[in-house]
């Protein structure tokens, strides 16, 4: 019961979105739209379960005193100062239960959660994504050795594109002229890009989209059940 | 005061941007604090954002202004608290029935849409005349998307062993996908650098006001 | 003399550095050609009859903001130029913030525009495909209120939008899932709303297939380049042109490195043939 009935639900429900599709109509565009609408408040309660199951972990780290805890528990600080002046002065210009927080926006410049997002969160997280720029450089000069002809075809479209793609792929080859325009090299980019690279790209989707249909069908019929967990 | 504030919120965000960048050297306190930080900031924003975005205007707005009218809304609540069951082992079998409806609503969702999109609409757009094309470039262009496209999908056929004469276009379908992993990589370079201009931009610019 | 690996990739790291940052502090002003994708969206926005309602779906977050909100501030200088009408969603949390930045730098330049008249932001919503579709019945069923919490029927321009098929057009500038592709599969594919949008530049490969002659998608911004050609087009120089000279000069440096490397290994071989 714990298992079936669940393979239960998400057959009914399967079939009720493909049969919606079919027969646009009453009854079931009204119960598509209520499920749809549905989803999103689950959903919501899903990220919710996310948050709580962060601040256990985090909780058994920093009473266990693990390794690194003192780390987590800055972490958690600022997990807590950020909701707590969230709900107390909203964001943007969703009020909080103090209200719109206009007396605190007029000293700060703006309400504290944006202060907190603007100031700490959005270079943290810009800053994160940029050391990959570092990796790929260093990726660059010690991974990528030209081995065979496969190989050798990847490099040479990647350097037409890397140089292409910039004001010195037009300058390096602006002198040609234009019964030779399709040699110059941001022109030979938008080549590869519009036609081979579309082509492969194009067989990896269809080939997905094929995956991806056996499996939405493997999961409305029972047959795929590893979402469900563990036997408990 | 603004000003001192504002102030105040660069030199905190060159602070964080350099804890991260110390990384690259090796591996330590500041950075580590900076990305512990970094989590709780996140899952606080994503909390609040759930908050104000979908459980009071979806929920808890429609449930206090109008009870009786949007009684059928304690259903997804009802989903919802059961969701939240999974915390503990005794009651997680409870939550997947919420998952269950969540997954099968997805499933069905993405056989439609991916039927659609990904499959009829691009084979008909490789259904082309190759010929119809203005320039000579055009026309070798949509001979090479027929045959790559047909030699590409010919590749991830993997139910039958590929051998001899059937292994060819096997063979000059992985030449497309090496052309188009070439391709992404210089797409992958050059979003890594943007990356990168952004955050010198900022600390050269607004915190050192040299550019 | 012989480098340790760590002092070479520290080395590696100082030179990109100093490559990056040198263009920022001496702009060289080098200029760049229109690609077609880039003129494709730009005229979907350009052709739409003033009045317009378009959405602008903002699927980011800050860790991409270098490359996204430069086509974010373009697209609604551009609508604004056009007298079109812009509501402004996302399918990320973050893609609120990131949305009230753009606007707030735009406003700048149209201060004569009106929230509820000219633009709206209804804040973000979770659910990926599944919102999409359920904004395709019904736009006040998704978004009860918008993002400061008044009712959608007293917001005066989205009186005339009920679902969205009554929208001109839809942008989504996403750098991941759910994004772009959810926009196309659903509001083009299901709805027939036009579909524009840009993207990191690591996914946009993968993107060029749905710009074909089914107009699944209506052009593609892939990436600072493109963003820096929108600006382009709109005559103006933006956040993105001013940093193609150091992307310009970055790329030929991993060009530089990655010759060094296979040299190196020629070299190596070599030696170990002999």
């Amino acid at each position: 019961m714990k298992r079936s009935f669940p393979l239960v639900f998400a057959f009914i429900v399967g079939f009720l979105v493909l049969l919606a599709e079919f027969i646009p109509h009453r009854p079931f565009s009204q119960l598509i739209s209520t499920l749809e609408n549905w989803f999103m408040i689950i959903a919501g309660f899903a990220i919710l379960l996310g948050q709580i199951s962060l601040i256990r972990v985090n909780s058994r780290i920093i009473s266990n005193k693990e390794h690194d805890w003192q780390y987590h528990l800055a972490g958690m600080i600022s997990f807590a100062l950020m909701l707590i002046v969230g709900v107390l002065w909203g964001m943007r210009e969703a009020p909080g239960i103090l209200g719109k927080g206009e007396d605190i926006a007029l000293w700060m410049g703006m309400k504290p959660f944006d202060y907190l997002f603007t100031y700490a969160y959005m270079p943290l997280s810009a800053t994160v994504f940029s050391l990959l720029a570092f990796f790929i450089a260093s990726a660059a000069y010690r991974a990528f050795i030209i081995r065979g002809f496969e190989s050798n075809l990847l490099m040479i479209t990647a350097v037409i594109v890397i140089i292409g793609r910039t004001s010195i792929g037009s300058m390096l080859t602006g002198w040609l002229p234009e019964s030779w325009s399709f040699w110059h090299i941001p022109n030979l980019a938008d080549f590869i890009m519009e036609y081979p690279n579309t082509a492969a790209q194009r067989a990896i989707m269809i080939s997905a989209g094929l995956g991806i249909i056996g499996s939405s069908l493997r999961i409305i019929l029972g047959i795929e059940r590893s979402y469900l967990g563990g036997d408990k | 005061m603004t000003g001192f504030m504002n102030l105040l919120g660069i030199w905190l965000s060159a602070l964080f941007t350099l804890s991260i960048f110390s990384f690259l050297y090796k591996d330590n306190p500041f950075y580590k604090f900076a990305e512990q930080v970094f989590v709780g900031l996140s899952a606080a924003y994503w909390l609040v954002n759930i908050i104000y975005s979908i459980m009071i205007p979806n929920l808890f707005s429609k449930l206090i202004t109008d009870f009786s009218g949007n009684l059928i809304l304690l259903i997804p609540a009802a989903l919802g608290l059961m969701m939240l069951m999974r915390l503990h082992p005794a009651t997680q079998w409870i939550s997947r029935y919420p998952i269950a409806i969540m997954i099968g609503t997805t499933a069905g969702i993405s056989m439609l849409r991916y039927m659609k999109s990904d499959i009829l609409n691009q084979v008909t757009a490789t259904m082309i005349n190759p010929f119809a094309a203005e320039t000579t470039g055009g026309v070798i262009g949509n001979l090479l998307l027929i045959i790559g496209t047909l030699c590409g999908v010919y590749f991830f056929y993997f139910s039958k062993k590929q051998e001899g004469i059937y292994a060819a276009p096997s063979k000059l379908g992985i030449w497309f996908l090496m052309i188009s992993f070439g391709a992404t990589f210089g797409y992958t370079v050059m979003a890594r650098i943007s990356l990168l201009i952004g955050r010198l931009e900022f600390l050269l610019g607004d915190w050192l006001h040299l550019i | 003399m012989k480098i340790s690996a760590g002092l070479e990739r520290r080395l590696i790291y100082s030179i990109l550095f100093i490559a990056v940052a040198l263009p920022l502090l001496i702009p060289i002003g080098w200029k760049t050609d229109i690609s077609g994708y880039t003129q494709i969206a730009y005229d979907l926005v350009e052709h739409a009859p003033e009045g317009t309602i378009a959405l602008i779906s903002f699927d980011y977050d800050p860790s991409t903001m270098t490359e996204m909100q430069p086509m974010a501030e373009a697209q609604i200088e551009h609508a604004f130029k056009r007298n079109q009408r812009v509501i402004a969603t996302a399918l990320w949390p973050m893609g609120v913030q990131m949305a009230e930045e753009a606007f707030g730098k735009v406003l700048l330049d149209y201060p004569d525009k009106k929230y509820g008249v000219d633009y709206v932001n209804l804040g973000y919503k979770v659910g990926g495909m599944v919102t999409i579709q359920a904004m395709g019945r019904d736009l006040r069923e998704v978004y009860p209120t918008d993002q400061g919490g008044t009712p959608y029927e007293d917001i005066p321009m989205l009186n005339e939008v009920r679902r969205l098929k009554d929208i001109g057009w839809i942008s989504s500038l996403s750098s991941g899932t759910p994004g772009l592709k959810e926009w196309v599969m659903v509001a083009r594919d299901a709805y027939g709303v036009p579909v524009t949008g840009g993207c990191t530049a690591i996914s946009a490969p993968g993107f060029f297939p749905y710009v074909n002659e089914q107009r699944q998608l209506y052009g593609l911004l892939g990436g600072l380049k493109a963003a820096s050609e929108y600006e382009s087009l709109l005559g103006r120089i933006g956040s993105a042109t001013t940093k193609m000279d150091a992307q310009s000069v970055a790329h030929m440096l991993i060009l530089v490195f990655i010759s060094i490397g296979n040299v190196k290994v020629y070299i190596t071989r070599r030696r170990k043939a002999q």
